[in-house]
């Protein structure tokens, strides 16, 4: 494999995975991500790694529940039928405080909607469907190199933070093929898990582990004196994360009057209409999210006391601006481009750049 | 007998895998089914490498062991340890599930690990109604049997009949043992244990997924003295839930995935 090679998003996730030292993959298939369980069927067991293709998203989350318990690093993909699915096990992973990452590749709802790209999971995936008020990291690449060097950062934050990661795909950056350069990230070191289960004699303290979702129960290391602490415990741990883990992109913000927020594909579209708006005159800029939980609301009411104004495009009804009124507070004016702006009335239409120059000129 | 009790008497491997006392209600075998389990993994010398995975239901709480347990989902015991197999191999590693947790919500976890024949061992105890939320219907209710949700006794019109999962475990190319126990004398114990120590014995030898049914006594929920329960058993359930091996595999004819070793 050469450093450098042309390759589909989807394709993307799987070096990424490997780069990062994930040791299993289980998953089920559904359109449009199977090139992601296709590529770890072929790449991965000839590696000495895990791959399972299970009978269900419900098995397959379960299985991480297992894996990660175990110590070892594990993922799985799916799109957005299959996001319905995962959300007990996720509950469950987010309780027993178990590392894994899960790519989500949006298409288009609800129910089985469409097989085409969409970004209509934003508030499933940030709110978190599972019962109990847990929270995932989201993270949300715009290139197939970023979802190639977001999948180790997944992996890293789900080992530093013992805390399920969403890698937030669509059908576009799936299936998209860009250059893509291989390459081993770093980061900080991290603590050993010493709280996985391996079998006791495997324990430097040759005492059991006991993995469960009744938090306030478990022994050392992982104890809490009761539920509560247990809850103040994991209340601590969001607010660290939303401390330290913001991420946004800034594109031509520093002088924007009017700002577009967008993440994913749509924020590709956005920056070339952005260019022709500069091109013309136009004080307008991008703020991009990389993680969208934890939101970048600091950043955006920054530029809400500087004045500026700003335009939502995402592909779906509307979702995150609901963090954007959130960050705003009221304070001023936001406009939404979304799906029902698409070029075609169709699963396969998309927002384009020109649609996006228009509503720039009209608020300029 | 508390713990200070039996340490003066004599501290055993075995009372060092039976860690904690038993709290199950009177009558209750889910702590007979840890005996049994903990006797084994002392024979095998298994419990220093064994990871038990537990379903949600009396069955998961009431024997604890002191081997590492893992706890995830209600139903996806089979697919959490087929995980940890799968990625830590030389870890024993066994399920410890109810009738509900492993037929009923855990149908599609059972049957996947089974059809894929993971070398994991799966214990199902067949209580033959739901203990913990207090004897509602359970797949293996029998029919006619009243619960808080058969009012009227199991009706195989509404309800169906109940399902024999040893006799469907044995249907599956990979499952290398299928065995039923029951709990209702000493000799019935001994042949229980004889058939969790074989179903043992097929995942140490890599042959194939091994699975044990353990008819055991509700007496809380079926509203019998202990000894009545045990007589309802060997009156009402043996009958419909026979005794015995189902499948016992040498494994020779369907394992790819060991014959690649």
């Amino acid at each position: 494999m050469q450093n450098r090679t042309l390759i589909q998003g989807n394709v993307a996730v799987g070096w990424g995975a490997l780069n990062a030292g994930c040791d299993g993959f289980f998953g089920y298939p559904i359109t449009p991500q199977n090139e992601i369980p296709e590529w770890f069927a072929s790449e991965f067991p000839k590696r000495g790694r895990v791959f399972v293709q299970t009978q269900s998203e419900t098995g397959a989350i379960m299985m991480l529940y297992g894996g990660a318990a175990a110590g070892f690093r594990v993922m799985t993909s799916t799109s957005s039928p299959g996001w319905g699915l995962i959300q007990e096990g996720m509950s469950h992973l987010a309780t027993a405080e178990l590392p894994c990452v899960i790519v989500l590749v949006q298409r288009g709802g609800p129910g089985q909607g469409s097989i085409r790209h969409a970004q209509m999971d934003y508030l499933a995936v940030t709110r978190t469907g599972g019962g109990g008020g847990y929270k995932n990291i989201v993270l949300a690449p715009a290139t197939v190199q970023e979802i190639h060097d977001m999948m180790q950062l997944s992996f890293h934050l789900a080992d530093k933070y013992s805390n399920p990661v969403i890698l937030l795909s669509d059908g576009v950056l799936g299936l998209v093929a860009e250059t893509l350069e291989i390459r081993t990230l770093q980061f900080e070191p991290l603590p050993e898990k010493t709280w996985a289960a391996r079998g006791r004699d495997r324990q430097g303290d040759k005492t059991r582990r006991f993995i469960h979702t009744y938090p306030s129960g478990a022994p050392p290391p992982r104890s809490c004196p009761n539920y509560v602490s247990w809850l103040g415990h994991l209340g601590e741990k969001y607010q660290d994360i939303i401390d330290n883990e913001v991420r946004c992109e800034e594109y031509l913000c520093d002088d924007a009057e009017l700002v577009v927020v967008a993440y994913g594909y749509p924020s590709r579209v956005c920056k070339e209409a952005i260019n022709t708006a500069r091109a013309e005159g136009m004080r307008v800029g991008l703020t991009r999210p990389i993680t969208l939980w934890p939101f970048p609301y600091e950043t955006l009411r920054k530029k809400v006391n500087h004045g500026c104004r700003f335009l939502v495009v995402e592909d779906s009804l509307g979702q995150m601006i609901e963090d954007v009124h959130l960050a705003v507070q009221g304070r001023t004016s936001i406009d939404f481009i979304g799906l029902l702006d698409r070029h075609l009335p169709t699963d396969g239409g998309m927002i384009l750049p020109g649609r996006v120059l228009q509503e720039i000129r009209r608020l300029a | 007998m508390t713990r200070e009790t039996q340490n003066k008497v004599k501290v055993t491997a075995l009372d060092r895998i039976l860690f904690m006392p038993v709290p199950g209600c009177p009558g209750c075998q889910h702590g007979t089914i840890g005996r049994i389990i903990a006797e084994v993994l002392e024979e095998l010398e298994l419990d220093g490498t064994a990871i038990e995975v537990i379903g949600i239901g009396c069955n998961s709480g009431v024997a604890m062991l002191n081997v590492d347990v893992v706890q995830g989902s209600h139903g996806g015991a089979p697919d959490t340890a087929t995980a940890i197999k799968r990625l830590s191999p030389d870890s024993f590693v066994y399920t410890v599930q109810g009738d509900g947790d492993c037929i009923a919500i855990g149908a599609g976890s059972f049957i996947g690990a089974l059809t894929r024949g993971e070398l994991i061992t799966i214990i199902m105890c067949n209580n033959a109604n739901y203990g913990t939320t207090g004897g509602q219907l359970a797949p293996t209710t029998l029919s006619g049997q009243v619960t808080t949700t058969t009012p009227e006794g199991r009706n195989p019109a509404v309800s169906g009949h109940p399902v024999h999962v040893a006799e469907l475990a044995a249907t599956f190319k990979s499952v290398a043992y299928s065995a039923r126990g029951a709990l209702t004398s000493p000799a019935e114990y001994r042949r229980t244990k004889k058939y969790v120590k074989k179903a043992f014995q097929k995942q140490l030898d890599k042959i194939g997924l091994g699975y044990v049914e353990i008819l055991s006594a509700c007496p809380a929920n079926w509203h019998l003295t202990p000894v009545d329960s045990i007589k309802w058993m060997e009156e009402h359930m043996i009958p419909e839930f026979p005794l015995g091996e189902f499948k016992d595999s040498d494994g020779k004819r369907n394992l790819p995935r060991d014959k690649q070793e």
